[in-house]
C-alpha cells in the first residue's frame, strides 16, 4: 500500500519506536521569546547542553513594538523578554536575528524566507502557527514549552503518529478569493475541532494553482481547524522558491536536495483516515462573525440565529458570542460597521498579501469611521521589499499606519491591541474573545477584504467593487 | 512533576464548549519568564470585571461574582469539567502552568485540542475524555450538591462519586509518566546512543540538512 506524504515524512525522521510512541528527530527548531525563557531555564536548572544549535534559529516577534525601535521598549516586561532570549541566545551559542535585524519579522514568516524551511523536513517551534511551514512538504508542529525544553536536549520529540486527513479543493476560485477564504470556509465546514488528531493534507487543483505564499496561510490555518499539522505536496513551485534563498542549499547538494524533494508526495494508492472534496468554485469571501474561526459566514449572508439550532451547547455558544460581538442575529455582514482594520500577523503578512490590500486602498481614502488602520509587515524584508514597490506610500496615503514587522495586533502583547468594544477587520488567524485586547471584537478576513473594509468603513464584496 | 496516582476534589463546572488557551491564560501574562504566580489570573477576564496586568494585586480587583471560580461552593475546587474542544487555541504552556498552579489536577471534557492535551501531561494535570452523556451527568449534580466531589483513580481508569460515574481510556505510556511523575527528558536520554546513531545515518542519507 501506498504511503501518504505525512507518513513518508515521518518515517525517515524515526529513532526509535515503543509501542505506539516514537521518539522522532526534529530538524529545525525555531525559537521566540514567549514560550522559550522556561525552556532555557529548564536546561540550565539540569545542567543539560543543547544537543543541536545550528538546528536553531532564534528571533524576537510576539512582544517586539511596531513603532520606534531607535528608543528603549516602553514596557519593561516585554523588555524583559526579549532581552532574555537575547541572554539566552549569547550564552548558549543560538543564532538569532536580533529586534533591529532587517531580517527579523514573525517567526513563521521569516523560516520560509530564508530558506530555513526545507522540503521533507521535521520543523517544530513553541507556537501553534508552525504549521504553516507545512506548505513546502514538511512535518511542521507547534510544541509546548516542555516540549521546546525536550528538544533543545535531545533533538527528538515524542510522539504518536497522527491520523491522516485529506481536503480536496478543486476548481478556479473567484477573482477576489483567496487561500484566507479557503482556509476560513474549510473551518466553517468542519469545525475548530474537525481536524483534532489528524494530520491534514490540501490538495486538488485549488492548491495546486496556489502561490507558495497562499499555500502558507492555507496551512497556516490548519490549527484553527484543530489539525497541528497542514501538509501540501512538493511541486515545481516549492522549489522555485526556495531556490537561492540564504539557508537553502547551494550548488550540488542543492541539486542532490531537489531530486529528493520531488518524491515528497503522496502515493497514489495512499490511504487516508478521512477524505473531504470541496468545490473551490463556489467558495466566496468569508468574514467571522463570532468568537471563535468556526463561526464563519460568506460575506453576502447574514449573521446566523441561535435558535435556528437544536443543540443545546451550540444555541448557548452562539448567543454567548453575539452578546459578545454586539451583535443581532438575521443582520447582514455588509451592515456591521468597524473601527479599526489590521493587516498582518503569520496568516497574511507577506508581499503578495499586502501586494493584494494595496490593489484595493490604491488612490482611495480610509473611511471616516475608521480610528485606526495599520499595515505590519511580515519581516524587515517584506518590509522592504514593499517599499521597494511603493506598496508603503499607497497605504500611508490611503490614511493607514505602516509598522514595523512582528506579530503586533494578532495578539495583542505589544501596545498594538484594541480597547474594549471596538470592532476590527483582521487578517490574523483568530477571534477568541479578548484575543486583540479585552473586550474588543475581531472579525477574520482576507487582506483584499480587510483593505476594502478599511476604505468603506464596513464589509463589502470585493468582487463588486473596482 | 507532581505525580498523580489517586485524586479526589471538588468539582467546578465551566459549562463552556472551546475553551481556548486566550481564555485559560489571557496574552499579557505570557509575559513572565517563569512558570509559577499564573493562578490569581486564570481566566483572568471572566474571572475579574476590570482589566488585569502582570504585577497588579488581585485582591484589589473587582471579581465577577458569576464566574464559577468566584462561587463559594466550588473554592478549593481540583477538578474542572467542561464542553468540547477544550483547550483550543495557541501552544502557550502557560495555560496548564495556570490551571496546575490555581490548584486544577484533572480536567474532565468530551475532547481536548492536541496541543493542549500533551501539555497537560508533562505538568501533572490529567486530562479525561468521557462521553457526552457522562459529563451531562456530572454537570447536573454539580448544581444539585453543593462540595460534589469525584475521586480519579488513574491507575484503574476509573471516575467515581459514591458511585462508579465511568471509565476512561488513556494511552500507557502517558500514564505511567503521569502515575511515575517521570521527566520525559530524562527518559529520551536514555537512548543516547541511539539518536547518535540515527543522526550518523541520516546526515549521510540527506546531506544537504547537515
Amino acid at each position: 500500500m501506498g504511503q501518504t506524504l505525512y507518513e513518508k515524512i515521518f518515517a525517515r525522521h524515526v529513532v526509535n519506536k515503543s509501542n505506539n510512541t516514537y521518539l522522532i528527530y526534529i530538524d529545525k527548531h525555531l525559537v521566540h521569546e514567549v514560550t522559550s525563557p522556561q525552556a532555557f531555564e529548564g536546561i540550565r536548572i539540569a545542567k543539560r547542553n543543547i544537543w543541536r544549535p545550528k538546528s536553531i534559529l532564534a528571533v524576537p516577534d510576539h512582544n517586539v513594538p511596531t513603532t520606534n525601535r531607535m528608543g528603549e521598549i516602553d514596557d519593561p516586561i516585554s523588555k524583559i523578554q526579549i532581552e532574555t532570549l537575547d541572554q539566552n541566545c549569547a550564552e548558549f551559542g543560538l543564532d538569532e536575528f536580533k529586534m533591529n535585524d532587517q531580517r527579523q519579522g514573525i517567526v513563521h514568516v521569516i523560516g520560509p524566507e530564508q530558506g530555513l524551511t526545507l522540503p521533507g523536513m521535521t520543523i517544530v517551534c513553541g507556537d501553534s502557527h508552525t504549521s504553516t511551514h507545512g506548505a513546502f512538504g514538511t512535518l511542521a508542529m507547534g510544541i509546548g514549552t516542555s516540549e521546546v525544553e525536550h528538544v533543545l536536549a535531545t533533538q527528538c520529540l515524542l510522539v504518536k503518529k497522527l491520523k491522516s486527513m485529506k481536503i480536496n479543493v478543486d476548481g478556479d476560485l473567484s477573482v477576489g478569493v483567496g487561500a484566507k477564504d479557503v482556509a476560513l470556509a474549510i473551518i466553517g465546514l468542519i469545525g475548530t475541532a474537525g481536524g483534532t488528531g489528524y494530520a491534514i493534507e490540501f490538495s486538488g487543483s485549488t492548491i495546486e494553482s496556489l502561490t507558495m505564499e497562499s499555500r502558507m496561510t492555507l496551512c497556516n490555518m490548519a490549527i484553527e481547524a484543530g489539525a497541528r499539522s497542514g501538509i501540501i505536496a512538493v511541486d515545481n513551485k516549492t522549489i522555485d522558491y526556495l531556490k537561492g534563498k540564504p539557508y537553502a542549499p547551494q550548488g550540488n547538494l542543492w541539486d542532490k536536495a531537489v531530486e529528493n524533494w520531488k518524491g515528497l508526495v503522496s502515493d497514489p494508492d495512499a490511504k487516508y483516515d478521512k477524505e473531504i472534496n470541496i468545490d473551490g468554485s463556489l467558495i466566496e469571501p468569508q468574514v467571522t462573525w463570532g468568537t471563535s474561526p468556526q463561526m464563519v459566514v460568506s460575506i453576502n449572508e447574514n449573521i446566523p440565529n441561535p435558535l435556528s439550532f437544536n443543540d443545546k451547547t451550540i444555541r448557548k455558544d452562539y448567543q454567548r458570542a453575539l452578546d459578545y460581538m454586539g451583535l443581532q442575529p438575521g443582520i447582514p455582514v455588509g451592515e456591521i460597521s468597524l473601527d479599526k482594520i489590521f493587516i498582518g500577523s503569520c496568516t497574511n503578512s507577506r508581499i503578495e498579501d499586502l501586494r493584494a490590500a494595496a490593489n484595493i486602498v490604491k488612490s482611495k481614502k480610509v473611511a471616516k469611521n475608521i480610528k485606526l488602520a495599520m499595515v505590519v509587515p511580515g519581516s524587515g524584508l517584506v518590509k522592504k521589499a514593499a517599499e521597494e514597490e511603493g506598496l508603503d506610500k499607497i497605504f500611508i496615503n490611503a490614511g493607514f499606519e505602516w509598522r514595523n514587522p512582528g506579530c503586533s495586533m494578532c495578539l495583542a502583547m505589544n501596545a498594538d491591541r484594541l480597547e474594549p468594544g471596538e470592532r476590527c477587520a483582521s487578517t490574523s488567524n483568530r477571534n477568541f474573545e479578548g484575543r486583540q485586547g479585552q473586550g474588543g471584537r475581531t472579525h477574520l478576513v482576507s487582506p483584499q477584504m480587510a483593505a476594502a473594509a478599511a476604505i468603506y468603513g464596513k464589509f463589502v464584496d470585493i468582487r463588486k467593487i473596482n | 512533576m507532581e505525580p498523580i496516582k489517586i485524586h479526589t476534589g471538588i468539582v467546578i463546572p465551566l459549562d463552556r464548549a472551546n475553551v481556548d488557551t486566550d481564555a485559560i491564560i489571557p496574552k499579557q501574562f505570557l509575559k513572565s519568564i517563569k512558570k509559577t504566580g499564573f493562578g490569581p489570573n486564570l481566566f483572568d477576564e471572566w474571572r475579574y470585571l476590570d482589566h488585569g496586568k502582570l504585577g497588579d494585586d488581585n485582591s484589589l480587583r473587582k471579581i465577577n461574582p458569576e464566574f464559577v471560580l468566584n462561587q463559594e461552593r466550588y473554592r478549593g475546587g481540583s477538578i474542572l469539567i467542561a464542553r468540547e474542544n477544550f483547550g483550543c487555541g495557541s501552544s502557550r504552556e502557560h495555560a496548564p502552568w495556570a490551571l496546575l498552579d490555581y490548584g486544577i489536577r484533572v480536567i474532565i471534557a468530551p475532547s481536548f485540542a492536541d496541543i493542549f492535551y500533551g501539555n497537560c501531561f508533562k505538568n501533572g494535570i490529567l486530562p479525561i475524555v468521557l462521553d457526552k452523556e457522562i459529563i451531562d451527568k456530572i454537570f447536573l449534580r454539580t448544581s444539585e450538591r453543593v462540595g460534589y466531589s469525584l475521586t480519579v483513580d488513574l491507575k484503574l481508569q476509573t471516575i467515581k462519586d459514591e458511585g462508579l460515574i465511568g471509565n476512561f481510556e488513556i494511552d500507557n505510556f502517558k500514564k505511567n509518566c503521569l502515575i511515575e511523575g517521570l521527566d520525559d527528558i530524562g527518559l529520551t536520554f536514555t537512548q543516547k546512543d541511539k539518536i547518535q546513531a540515527f543522526e550518523k545515518k541520516y546526515y549521510s542519507k540527506f546531506p544537504w540538512l547537515e
